[in-house]
């Protein structure tokens, strides 16, 4: 296998692109992808203030890095869920990340600030765990971008989580959310302008990346994973990949191109008539917000006192200040 | 001496007989090669190569969990 620019000993294939690289072409090759993405899709300039989603696994520290290397001014926020050992040692890899690199990161922890954690919350909410778990990291991505007066969100998601995503709302006709997968999602009252720039470079390359750049992450699943569909739908399309490289790619910017737009107008009417939340502020159709209704059904405590908590709160200092 | 690898999910260490090149190996261990990398002290190794009886591998999978 040799390299395609140089012609130098490979050490990676990219079926999709019938190309095999050499480290240092691999790494240029990762950047070239998202910097075609991040003009294609005007996610950001040099003057944006960013803020990157962090887990501690591959995605998220691979376009930290790719952004950081690429100029940009980037900070990370990392979400605490409470998943035991998963969590202690996810953030452990964001905290050493980001003291390497000598950059920012703002970190929040729902078990010390709310009073629940994903693993006994979605039990006690009667969630799937991966639902809570999106829900609470949806609604804290937006609380702390806002906050912090970034001007845009990035989320680690790549090519296979894109192409599985798209798969799962295909396959059951999810048309309320096809009009929104989309890699950039422009701001709105109440919520940040959000971006995805890993959605050219599979999970393979941003993992590889990881690799060949000597960068630590958490390799092992969240316990939580196992078994969900979105698993699932990603080695199907790998299956299919296999067989047929390039599929997953033409899957999603097939759809991009030519079949987002259909379900466009169904997207907003769901966008219309938010009122802000009773408890905190966030954008919602309801008195109170999705996020505010889990964290009572988990057994958890608001951090603002409106009566919505049958548990007496003890406000702790963690958390100041709302989004309106 | 044989082919030292190493699985995750659950973790788990297996002995092959070598030489085997790594497409083989992943064929053999029937894993997709969109879903794996094999790492060697820490570097990448290509898909030709053909691993020795004195080697041993990570076959780490690439595929995160979930849904949001
Ligand atoms: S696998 Fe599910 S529970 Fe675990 S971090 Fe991801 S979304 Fe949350
Ligand atoms: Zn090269
Ligand atoms: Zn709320």
């Amino acid at each position: 296998m040799k390299c395609v620019t140089c012609r130098g000993p490979a050490i990676i294939d990219i079926r999709r692109h019938n190309s095999n690289f050499c480290a240092e072409h691999f790494l240029e090759q990762c950047q070239r992808q998202v910097r075609k993405a991040i003009d294609e899709f005007e996610m950001f300039t040099p003057d944006d203030k960013i803020l990157v989603a962090v887990s501690g696994g591959k995605d998220s520290l691979a376009i930290w890095d790719l952004l950081v290397d690429l100029g940009y001014n980037v900070d990370g926020l990392y979400i605490g869920l409470g998943i035991g050992e998963y969590s202690d040692t996810s953030l452990d890899y964001a905290r050493a990340y980001a003291q390497t690199r000598n950059l920012h990161l703002v970190e929040v922890d729902v078990p010390s600030t709310f009073g629940f954690d994903i693993p006994n919350g979605s039990r006690a909410a009667k969630r799937v765990p991966c639902s809570a778990c999106g829900l609470s990291k949806r609604h804290l991505f937006d609380e702390e971008a806002i906050k912090g007066g970034y001007d845009v969100l990035v989320t680690g998601h790549n090519l296979d989580d894109e192409a599985a995503v798209l798969f799962g709302n295909t396959l059951h006709w999810h048309t309320e959310y096809l009009g929104r997968q989309l890699p950039v999602l422009p701001a709105r009252e109440g919520f940040p302008k959000k971006v995805k720039p890993l959605v050219r470079l599979a999970e393979r390359e941003t993992a590889a990346y990881c690799i060949v750049k000597g960068i630590d992450y958490l390799v092992d699943e969240c316990p939580m994973a196992a078994g969900n569909k979105h698993l699932s739908y990603k080695s199907a399309l790998n299956e299919i990949e296999a067989m047929s490289p390039g599929a997953k790619h033409s899957f999603y910017f097939g759809f991009l191109d030519r079949a987002a737009a259909f379900f466009e107008v169904e997207a907003s009417i769901d966008r219309e008539g938010l009122g802000a939340c009773a408890s905190c502020g966030a954008p919602t159709t309801s008195e109170i917000c999705a996020f505010c209704r889990l964290v009572v059904r988990a057994g958890g405590q608001l951090p603002d006192q409106t009566g919505v908590s049958a548990v007496p709160v003890d406000l702790g200092p963690t958390r100041t200040g709302s989004v309106q | 001496m044989q082919v030292k690898v190493r699985l995750h999910n659950p973790r788990r260490d297996l002995e092959i007989e070598g030489p085997i090149t790594i497409i083989n190996l992943l064929a053999r261990l029937d894993l997709n090669r969109e879903a794996v990398l094999v790492v060697r002290d820490g570097e990448l190794v290509p898909g030709d190569e053909s691993l020795s009886d004195a080697d041993s591998i990570e076959i780490r999978p690439v595929i995160s969990g979930g849904a949001s």
